[in-house]
Formats: structure tokens, C-alpha cells, sequence
């Protein structure tokens, strides 16, 4: 399996300095560990080793360092803040693994956005020297850019000039969506490759501020102070994560699937399909914000959301052939419910609402899988609260007409989960009758499966009789399709209503990221990409599609 | 051949009195250049007069006229070398076309840089320069230091001219901001950090002259083999004039070791007598050698690659034909790459990502025929001292080998063997008191500081004891 578990203490990219309110971030690419051998992360250049550390900086600040309200993101290296995701290794890797380092740089990326939305972190990125493409895009993941203004500091996007691509990780839709930079300046700076500096790319709006070098630091930091005193004081205690240990089903072979303690994978891979099955909690649970603050990371809610996220990372990088994941619920509703409850009432607690809000990105990045996912309700099922949002968020939902087989909805249904575009998964259900959605919501009824079929909550009630056959058939049918159109099917139907910045960046790079990706002009031999740093220019086919 | 309108405010073959809007562009920009000349340019000697060249042409020979001036009315022009008639690009992926006389639209921005960052070294050296007038050791180096000055003006303006020609609003401001910077300034400095800290003695002028300027010559080579034939012709003729200011650096050096030789000869013990020893000078000359080494960029660079491919940059002397494969794709670069765990490999990259390399390789070839000749003087003067070039793996701090420690020699070496070696191989504090404490003025006609024979021969066939400046 890969470890997606970092520890600061053994961090080979990042270098983390704690000190009360503002903490300091300097990225520091050890260019001899890259995440695979044959590149070297030259100039903070960075890839999926980089990022992995990345991801769990941002976790452990939340989590573990509740007093830190801003983080300062720099460069521990004098010749660049960032020059961008690593261009070899991305010239030399599948397609496949290309996409969900994409999406996992992105999904990182949100967090640290998500992080100033709901856990009153607020970031400011210290941009000196280059800050290319990849880094730019860090920076544009801030809350505020500050540049050095000199000769040398400039941020740029320079795909589409020197590579043929796009910025991967949400860069265009940033500059556009959330700095609002004017179109016909985005596209300017876009196709210029050595970027802006000073007082340009602050007027143009893609910094936030320019100071001179001698004063940067300490305007910076004076920035930072300014900022952490505008928010609230949470906790000056943090929680600790423990790594994260899914261990393989049978030792001897470990394409048979994998476990933790409320997750497990199962892998058929003749099938192509992957079955995950969700525990609900076994043990009593905190009841009050203190209880849940003693009781620490191992309580379910939180547990069984970090492990589901490890699979679905798992699934993504180690199982690309899986197609199909089929998933089941098991365990106690009326406990799941309770858990739920409490966590609502509970909310205000800065433990409570970072659990909460790792529910939500959990979630979130199960939408996002590049798989079909069928649920599969059936008699054991503990298709209640979250369980049942994840059943929501899959793209067909098969339900067996048997008593036991109740479906419940919790409080987190209401706005506590939202997806990737802001609205709730029963919203995004029931787009031609909102208020449907909304009294689903308001009432959290508990539903056998007659009324859930009727409420609109499964996609087919399959009578016992008829169970095994129909989900086999169902099963062996979506397997056969052609994974790329699924892809594109899923992904345009999973999300209905408008889009926002955040699933706008998602939309982007599956659709056309991805289609340049594997465009000749970009990746065919003579195309930009595999042409980069080559000593033969790139040759274009000149057509438009 | 072009027309040379030297009675104009600028004077210049580029027929700036038919082109309005440049002419007014330049006319704009001068006020700002003799500002700058006069705030950061040579401290306290702009009412001498100096017997000073001016360049008032492009031919063959009697392109330069000599006289007094007093430096803020020098006539600092702008001249290209005479065009070829149907010239083709001769190297590169566009090899046979017509070279370009207006700026290709997708190579504009990083042309743009390539002319700053040239551009930017010229006010650069004279901003580096300016105090060293107070200490000169002649009528003769002043002069020469200043004639240095005010041609690295001129190749300013050579710059600012492409700039405002061929690059619109942008490149005017460029023009700007190159005077806006300064040498070692804390908020705005130069480009490259090279050119950022001050030449306060004549040891490190004729070492940087030498050195230094040398790397300017090797990129303006390059430059001057570029499709883009403006560039070209610009960098042409700034080349007659850098080969002045390396044969200064040279024939300065070559007289500091000389007077230390003739003490050696006598018997006398050169440091007691004010001279500059030549293991001291050996530590300069390692110092500045590999620094101006790291000014070529990485060796294995896909900038370079770029450069060459797009016919930006040649190599030296590509134009002469003396490579096989003009495009460069046939063949790869053997690079010397060390390892973490000590050892030192060998690797083939394709050439074109290896023109840095191979520039540097036409540089050391030249230096190494410098510190030949300064031996031969030696050996002529029966002293057995023999001056080296460090390797070019020595002290780097850009490309392949920065963050490594080799010896002069290019061993691999751990930190503690270097430490033990700095102060034997590089300038130590003692020998920049000991370089300072030599440095005093001499105005006096025909008279040399201590440590410095006289010239061979003066300047523009005028007498050694010519009074090169006049103190009005």
C-alpha cells in the first residue's frame, strides 16, 4: 500500500516553525527524494512527495495547532518561491497517475482554502524570486500574495507558452473566480511566460501586495500579526493525528483488498470492481465538545472519515484498473444518528467543527472519484446520517425491499456536508423540486425502503427474489463501458445546479486539462510537453478543435 | 553602408533623424542616462578632461576618434555594425531563413529578458567602478578606467536602443528601470549578483576586467551570432570596443606581476616594497575566474536549448562555420556530473541543453592562453612562480557543481579539506588589508603607483608620460 502518512519530524520539503498565533511555512524541495526515482526537484520544483507533506501540514495545523490563526507560506530557498509542479517527472508519468496528482494538488489546495473558511486559519503567501506555474497556484490557494518588489520576483502561469498545457491546479479559474482579474489582462498574463512583477501584477490584481525586499519580512509578518488579531482564539490545545494503517486483507497478496478498523476494501480485479464497506461506531461516543477534546482522533467520526479518505487515495493511485466500487454501510443507525446529533450541538467546539469539516471534504473527494460507484442497500445496511450521504453522493443507488433495510436522514444532511459546487446532496438530487430537498432536510425522516423509493432515494427497490441477479447484471454492465466516456458522464451528471470556483477548477481539468494532456500537440512525440527542455522545438498540428 | 550622422544630439548610424517617434523616445531617455551618469557614475571627475576614444563609426579601422573630453559631454552614440546583404539564419531549427529585422511576435518576451539582463551589466560595472578614479596608479589607468566607463555607457544605450526600437511601451520601460537599479542596492539591485558588489581596488578592476568582462565578451559573441539581426549587429560592434577593457585587465594584471617579478629578481622581498605578492594574486585570479565562470548559467540548461533552438543565441564564432552541425542534434556533451555519495560521473546530454558548457569552454580556452602568457613574461624574468586557471568545477556557485567543494585542481573534496584550504586559495582577509593599503593615487605625469610597472606603450600611440587627465 502507499503511505500517504507524514510526520513532521521527518519531513524532507517542508520546514514548519510554530510560534503562537502565526506560524511559518517555508518550502525547502529536497530535490534528491522525489516521489518516484528519475527526476530531481530542482528549484522548489515539486511533485507527489512534496504535496503529501503539503496535505498533512494543513492537517496538522488544524487539528493539532488550534491556537495558529495565520500561516505564512515562503520559500526557505533563495532562487524561487516555487517553479511549479516538476516537469519531468510530469513528462514522464502515465496518464492515469498525471490526473490524480492533479486532483490531489487541488484537493489540497482547497483544504488550506477550506481552512480559512471554516477554521478561522487565514494564509498569507511571502512570494520572492520565480513563482511559477505550480507555485503561483499555491499562492493563488492564499488568502493574500505578497511580493518582493525587485527585478527577479515575478509569479507567473507559463503552461500554455512553454508547455503546451494548462495550469493544473486551478490557476485559471482562480485569477478569474476568486481575484476576479479582468479576462483580457488573465489573458495577457497567461501566455507570458516570465509572468509580472511589482507594481504590474499588483495592478492588475494578481498579488495582493508588493513591498521592497529590505522591508518584505517584517511587512509580512506585521501583516500576519494584523490578521491573527482579527480572529477569534480557539484553543491552545491541539489533537495529535495518528497515522493512518489499512493493512492488506491477506498479507500474501495484497490486490485482494485492504482494511482499517471502520473501512474495508474489497478488490475483485477480474471484476474490476472495488466493494467498500463503512462501520458505524462500535463503542459509545463523546457526548459534549470537552469529552471530544479528551477523547482525541480516535473517535469514530473522525477515524472512519480519515480512513475512508486513505482508500479512496488508495483506490486512485494503486488501483487504476478498478472501475466500479460498489459500497455498503454496516452497523448501528440509531448510534450513527446519535453521534450526529452531538456533533451539531456541540459545533461551536474548534474540535467538533474540524471533525465536522473533515466529514464534509471526506465526502467531498468520495464525489470525486473518477469511478462509477453504485450503492448497494441492502438488509445489514446502516444507511443513516453521513452513510447515507455518501449513498447519495454514488451514482446509482440499488435497494432491497426488506424491512430492514431502513434509510434515515441525519442532521448533517442540511448544509454541514456540502459538495464540491455548495449545495447539498439532496438538492443536488432534487434540482426540479427544491422543496423536496428541503423538507427531506427540515424533517430527517426515517424512511422503510417503500417510502425511501418513494421520497426519491434509491434508484431501483429490487425485490429479494431478484437481488443477487440484478445487481450482478448491474454491476457486470457498467464495467464493460468505455472508462473514459463513464468519466465524462459521471462527472457532468454528479454535479447539477451552477458551479462555483471550486468545482469550476474540478470541471476544468477533467474536461480540458485532461483532453490536452493527451493531445499530440501536448504529450505526442513532437508535442510541447515531451518536447520541453528537449533539444528539437515542439511542432504543432494547427487545427482548432 | 549605413550613414553616420555624427553632427546629430546622438550621433548614430541607424538614421535616427527619419524616425521621429524613436528620436523622441532616446531624446527622452538622455536626460535620465546623464543623471544617472552623474549620480552613480565616476565620483568627482566629470570637469577632467580625458583624452578619451569615441566611437564615430562602424568601419574597418578609423572607426574611433581620439580626444580631450570632460566625460558628461562624451558622445555616446549608437552604431551597428554594416548590414549583410540577404543574411540567413545559420544555426538552429530555422536554419536558411532570411534573419529577422523586426522581432518574431512569440520570441518578443524572451528577447526582451535576454537584452535586460545584457543590458543591465553595462551601467552595472560602471556604478562598480565609480570611486576607483581616487585610487588610480596612473594618468594612465585613469584614463583607461574611464574610457572603460564611458563605453559601457555606450553599450547601455546600444541596449536601450533595441529596447525602444522593438519593444514598444515595454521596452521602454525596461530602458528605464535600467537606470533605476543600482549596483548593491538593498531594495532595487542589478540583475545578476555578480554585479553587485563594489571594484574597490585596482587588483579586482584588472581581475574583473580581465575575468569578467571576458564572460561579457563570450554572450555578446553569442548574441552577435543571433537571428535577429539588429541584436546582431549591435553586438557586433560593442565587441571592438570590449576587447579594449579585457586588454586593460590583462595588461594591467601582466604589469602588477611584472613589477613583482623585477623585485624577485633583485632579490627583494615584493610585499615589504609595496608590491603585490603573486601567491596573493594567484588567490585573486582564482576568486575571479570561477566567479565570472558562474556567470555562463547551468551547464545542462533547457534555457540554453531554447536559446539555440529558436536562433537567439549561437555559439562563439558559429557564424565562422567552424562547427559540423549547425543545428546541433546530431551529437551530445560529455558533462562531468558529481554524485551525492562522492563521486564524479560522466553523462551524455544533448548538445543543444550543453551551449552553456560549451560557451564556457571557448571562455577557458581563452583565459588559459592569458595566464600563458603572464608565464612566459615570468619565466622571461627568471622567476619560476607560474600562475594557474582554477578548474572550472573550483568554488562554483550556479550550475552542476555548486553545492559541491572542489579544489583548484577539480578533486572532489569533503568541507573539511576545504576549509582547511580557503585561506590558500582564495583571498583572505590579510591580503584585502594588505591589496587596500597599497592603494593610493598617483596623478603625477609619468609616474606609477609602487606596485605597477609602467606600460609598454601608451594610449593611441601617445607617450607613456602623456598627460592623460587633465585636473582642471
Amino acid at each position: 500500500m502507499i503511505d500517504f502518512n507524514r510526520h513532521p519530524s521527518s519531513y524532507r520539503h517542508w520546514q514548519l516553525q510554530l510560534d503562537g498565533e502565526v506560524a511559518q511555512l517555508r518550502m525547502n524541495v529536497d530535490p534528491a527524494h522525489p516521489y518516484q526515482p528519475g527526476y530531481e526537484l530542482k528549484l522548489n520544483s515539486y511533485d507527489l512527495s512534496v504535496d503529501m507533506e503539503l496535505a498533512d501540514v494543513i492537517q496538522r495545523l488544524r487539528f493539532g495547532h488550534p491556537e495558529v490563526k495565520v500561516v505564512v507560506v515562503a520559500s526557505a530557498q533563495e532562487r524561487a518561491f516555487c517553479a511549479g509542479a516538476n516537469i519531468w517527472m510530469l513528462a514522464e508519468s502515465t496518464h492515469p497517475f498525471k490526473v490524480n496528482f492533479c486532483k490531489f494538488t487541488n484537493e489540497t489546495r482547497l483544504s488550506l482554502e477550506d481552512a480559512s473558511r471554516h477554521s478561522g486559519l487565514k494564509s498569507i503567501c511571502a512570494v520572492h524570486a520565480a513563482c511559477a506555474g505550480g507555485g503561483y497556484e499555491l499562492a493563488l490557494a492564499c488568502d493574500e500574495i505578497h511580493l518582493v518588489n525587485d527585478n527577479n520576483s515575478a509569479v507567473s502561469l507559463p503552461e500554455v507558452p512553454l508547455l503546451g498545457v494548462l495550469p493544473g491546479t486551478g490557476g485559471l479559474t482562480r485569477i478569474i473566480d476568486k481575484r476576479k482579474v479582468r479576462r483580457d489582462r488573465a489573458d495577457v498574463f497567461c501566455t507570458m511566460a516570465e509572468g509580472l512583477r511589482g507594481k504590474r501584477a499588483l495592478s492588475w490584481g494578481l498579488v495582493d501586495a508588493i513591498w521592497q525586499k529590505s522591508q518584505f519580512t517584517e511587512k509580512v509578518q506585521a501583516r500576519a500579526k494584523e490578521l491573527a488579531a482579527q480572529l477569534p482564539h480557539k484553543s491552545n490545545k491541539g489533537v495529535s493525528l495518528p497515522t493512518i494503517n489499512g493493512k492488506a486483507t491477506d498479507e500474501h497478496q495484497a490486490q485482494r483488498g485492504f482494511a482499517y478498523s471502520h473501512v474495508e476494501v474489497a478488490i475483485d480485479a477480474g471484476k474490476r470492481m472495488a466493494t467498500i464497506t463503512l462501520h458505524g461506531p462500535k463503542a459509545a461516543q463523546p457526548s459534549t465538545g470537552e469529552a471530544y477534546e479528551a477523547a482525541g482522533p480516535s473517535v469514530w467520526a473522525l477515524q472512519c472519515m480519515r480512513e475512508l479518505d486513505d482508500a479512496i487515495l488508495q483506490l486512485r493511485f494503486g488501483y487504476e484498473e478498478i472501475g466500479l466500487i460498489a459500497l455498503r454501510t454496516r452497523g448501528d443507525r440509531a448510534a450513527l444518528l446519535q453521534v450526529e446529533k452531538d456533533l451539531v450541538k456541540n459545533q461551536s467546539n474548534w474540535f467538533v467543527n474540524e471533525i465536522l469539516q473533515q466529514m464534509a471534504r471526506t465526502c467531498r473527494r468520495f464525489d470525486l472519484n473518477a469511478r462509477s460507484m453504485f450503492a448497494m442497500v441492502d438488509a445489514d445496511s446502516c444507511c443513516a446520517g453521513v452513510f447515507l450521504e455518501l449513498t447519495m453522493g454514488c451514482d446509482r443507488v440499488y435497494l432491497l425491499d426488506d424491512a430492514r433495510a431502513q434509510l434515515a436522514l441525519g442532521p448533517l444532511s442540511d448544509g454541514l456536508l456540502p459538495m464540491t459546487h455548495g449545495i447539498t446532496r439532496l438538492q443536488n438530487r432534487f434540482l426540479k423540486d427544491p422543496s423536496h430537498a428541503q423538507k427531506l432536510a427540515k424533517e430527517q425522516p426515517k424512511m422503510s425502503p417503500g417510502e425511501a423509493d418513494e421520497q426519491g432515494l434509491c434508484t431501483f427497490l429490487l425485490d429479494p427474489i431478484d437481488w443477487d441477479d440484478e445487481t450482478r447484471i448491474a454491476l457486470e454492465e457498467r464495467a464493460s463501458l468505455s472508462p473514459d466516456a463513464l468519466t465524462g458522464m459521471e462527472a457532468s451528471l454528479r454535479f447539477g445546479g451552477a458551479e462555483n470556483c471550486d468545482s469550476k477548477i474540478f470541471g476544468r481539468l477533467s474536461a480540458w486539462q485532461n483532453w490536452i494532456f493527451t493531445r499530440p500537440n501536448a504529450t505526442g512525440e513532437e508535442g510541447a510537453l515531451t518536447r520541453y527542455g528537449a533539444p528539437e522545438s515542439a511542432k504543432f498540428d494547427w487545427r482548432r478543435t | 553602408m549605413s550613414t553616420v550622422d555624427l553632427e546629430a544630439k546622438i550621433p548614430n548610424n541607424v538614421g535616427l533623424r527619419d524616425n521621429k517617434r524613436l528620436l523622441m523616445a532616446l531624446e527622452k531617455w538622455q536626460p535620465a542616462f546623464l543623471r544617472w551618469w552623474k549620480d552613480v557614475g565616476p565620483s568627482d571627475f566629470n570637469r577632467n578632461d580625458i583624452y578619451l576614444r569615441t566611437a564615430i563609426g562602424v568601419g574597418q579601422g578609423g572607426w574611433a576618434h581620439f580626444d580631450y573630453v570632460k566625460m558628461p559631454d562624451y558622445r555616446w552614440g549608437i552604431f551597428l555594425a554594416d548590414p549583410v546583404a540577404d543574411r540567413k539564419i545559420h544555426f538552429g531549427d530555422n536554419i536558411g531563413a532570411p534573419v529577422w529585422n523586426e522581432v518574431p511576435g512569440e520570441m518578443r518576451n524572451r528577447l526582451r529578458r535576454l537584452i535586460v539582463t545584457q543590458g543591465d551589466t553595462e551601467p552595472a560595472s560602471v556604478e562598480q567602478q565609480r570611486m576607483l578614479g581616487h585610487t588610480a596608479p596612473s594618468l594612465y589607468d585613469m584614463r583607461s578606467l574611464f574610457q572603460i566607463n564611458v563605453e559601457e555607457g555606450r553599450h547601455l544605450w546600444a541596449m536601450v536602443y533595441l529596447l525602444h526600437t522593438h519593444f514598444g511601451g515595454d521596452g521602454r520601460d525596461e530602458a528605464d528601470a535600467l537606470l533605476d537599479r543600482h549596483s548593491g542596492d538593498a531594495d532595487n539591485p542589478r540583475i545578476l549578483q555578480a554585479f553587485n558588489y563594489p571594484i574597490d581596488n585596482w587588483v579586482d578592476f584588472f581581475c574583473f576586467t580581465t575575468f569578467t568582462d571576458r564572460d561579457g565578451k563570450y554572450q555578446l559573441a553569442s548574441l552577435a551570432e543571433s537571428s535577429f539581426d539588429p541584436l546582431a549587429r549591435t553586438t557586433q560592434f560593442m565587441l571592438t570596443e570590449e576587447a579594449y577593457h579585457m586588454q586593460t585587465g590583462e595588461n594591467g594584471l601582466g604589469r602588477i606581476i611584472k613589477r613583482t617579478a623585477e623585485l624577485h629578481a633583485a632579490g627583494k622581498d615584493p610585499q615589504t616594497e609595496g608590491a603585490i605578492p603573486l601567491e596573493m594574486l594567484q588567490r585573486y585570479v582564482r576568486h575571479w575566474a570561477s566567479a565570472s565562470m558562474d556567470l555562463f548559467g547551468g551547464e545542462d540548461s533547457t534555457n540554453a536549448a531554447e536559446a539555440f533552438a529558436s536562433g537567439l543565441k549561437g555559439r562563439y564564432r558559429e557564424g565562422d562555420g567552424i562547427y559540423k552541425d549547425p543545428k546541433a542534434l546530431q551529437q551530445s556533451y560529455s558533462l562531468e556530473v558529481p554524485t551525492s555519495d562522492g563521486r564524479i560521473e560522466t553523462k551524455d546530454i544533448p548538445l543543444r541543453r550543453a551551449m552553456n558548457a560549451v560557451l564556457l569552454d571557448a571562455y577557458i580556452a581563452d583565459c588559459k592562453r592569458i595566464v600563458e602568457r603572464w608565464n612566459r613574461e615570468l619565466e622571461k624574468l627568471g622567476v619560476s612562480f607560474r600562475f594557474s586557471l582554477p578548474d572550472h568545477k573550483f568554488n562554483r556557485h550556479q550550475g552542476v557543481y555548486a553545492g559541491f567543494r572542489f579544489s583548484p585542481e577539480g578533486k572532489l573534496i569533503d568541507a573539511a579539506t576545504w576549509e582547511a584550504h580557503l585561506t590558500e586559495w582564495l583571498p583572505k582577509q590579510s591580503d584585502r588589508d594588505y591589496v587596500k593599503s597599497c592603494m593610493h593615487p598617483v596623478y603625477e605625469r609619468g609616474k606609477y603607483a609602487n606596485y605597477i610597472a609602467p606600460p609598454s606603450q601608451g594610449a593611441n600611440n601617445q607617450p607613456v608620460d602623456c598627460e592623460y587627465v587633465k585636473f582642471n
